[in-house]
């Protein structure tokens, strides 16, 4: 095995001969060097890609949602649910993250609503630039929600600025009150808090919401915290609510869709 | 584990970096990472290893520089190292701290390997960029 570099190679591989491999090293010592100094974010690309995104939202008065939590914490039956809620069908749209199946974009088109699915393959997250190109697949002009429904996942998602205007963080109750504790960079990240299937917390009484909403504080995290249950309905109201004017302290007065709904 | 696509962001621009300083290869690469990037250090490392391969960084280190959890508290005006989980103010509890350092994923500086000869079109290819 060759000492400079560990490979293994035959008898007659040196390194001081010119880098017939690339290695070169007795001949890189007298190389000069340059340090080259940077305050570059590792994300740079992504972060410009998402701005990008943004832009193209708001041009359409579009208010992009990414929904992120641990798999199975109710993301899709929320939307199931918030369908209808926040007016007409096809002022809403959903990008669906998942590593296979169509099954979720399926659920939310049974709905009614255009749904695009992202199949990240081993990927635990999505990127700006998978966004970027569902967005050339959807008819802007139409929406006034576009929903994200990030990969299942606390920890990755949280590095990834999509181009939303709304980071949603779900935690249901079946997952322990103590995760923001465990997970603090995702809820870091949220705009809004979300403690879903709240109709189970009669019999998940190890679950304390208040101590759950300790621990987000704890993170400096001064985001609203809403009990929903789509199941029973619990919270949708305050949700949707949350939702609307959040399109209006960014787009203004109603937009048409709206007007039409609430009309 | 997203610390793979990390580092082949991080590889692309470190290339770009090289490109534009006329350099050949590439030495050693410092990044800053805090806790609150989300970005496990040792798995970055791990990542660096694989992603590295067939690019300008090929026999690169990769040093990584921890960066602490640091808040500011506006109710007592002071700074403190906190943990990544409770950044509230050690001192007098307020938990609407500010945080200062600990959300860090940058590429520091990078040291490059220039081009023994051609003094005059690296000093050429570095006025344009």
């Amino acid at each position: 095995m060759c000492d400079t570099c560990g490979c293994v190679t035959t008898s007659d591989h040196t390194h001081d001969t010119a880098s017939a491999h690339g290695h070169g090293s007795g001949e890189a010592a007298e190389k000069r060097v340059e340090q080259v100094e940077l305050v570059e974010k590792l994300l740079a690309r992504n972060d410009h890609t998402a701005g990008h995104n943004r832009q193209h939202l708001e041009k359409h008065a579009v208010l992009g949602i990414n929904l992120m939590s641990s798999p199975g914490s109710g993301k899709t039956a929320l939307l199931e649910s918030t369908v209808g809620a926040l007016g007409s069908v096809d002022a809403m749209a959903v990008i669906e993250g998942d590593l296979e199946t169509e099954n979720d974009a399926e659920r939310i088109r049974k709905q009614g609503v255009k749904a695009l699915q992202i199949m990240t393959g081993t990927s635990c997250h999505l990127d700006a630039h998978q966004i970027h190109q569902a967005l050339h697949r959807l008819d802007l002009s139409a929406l006034d929600h576009l929903f994200i429904e990030n990969v299942g996942n606390l920890v990755c998602p949280a590095s990834y600025d999509l181009g939303q205007h709304l980071n949603v963080v779900l935690l249901s109750v079946t997952e322990g009150d103590d995760k923001p504790a465990k997970y603090p960079v995702i809820f870091r990240t949220a705009d809004l808090i979300l403690i879903t299937k709240t109709d189970l917390l009669p019999v998940l009484t190890d679950f304390d919401v208040e101590r759950c909403e300790e621990y987000v504080r704890r993170l400096g995290v001064t985001a609203p915290m809403l009990r929903v249950s789509a199941r029973s309905g619990e919270g949708m109201a305050a949700w949707i609510a949350q939702l609307k004017s959040a399109w209006q302290d960014r787009f203004g007065a109603d937009s048409p869709q709206v007007r039409a709904a609430v009309g | 584990m997203h610390e793979l696509s990390i580092c082949q962001a991080l590889l692309e621009q470190v290339a770009q970096q090289t490109r534009r300083c006329g350099g050949e290869r590439v030495r050693r690469i410092v990044v800053e990472i805090g806790p609150l990037s989300g970005v496990e250090p040792h798995l970055l490392n791990e990542a660096f290893l694989l992603a590295r391969q067939g690019t300008v960084a090929q026999q690169a280190d990769l040093e990584v520089v921890a960066i602490p959890v640091t808040v500011h508290c506006p109710a007592c005006d002071s700074d403190h190292e906190v943990a990544a989980n409770d950044l509230r103010c050690p001192v007098c509890g307020e938990w609407q701290t500010r945080l200062v350092s600990g959300d860090e994923m940058t590429l520091r500086t990078m040291d490059v390997e220039m081009p023994e000869q051609e003094e005059r079109e690296r000093g050429e290819v570095r006025g344009v960029a």
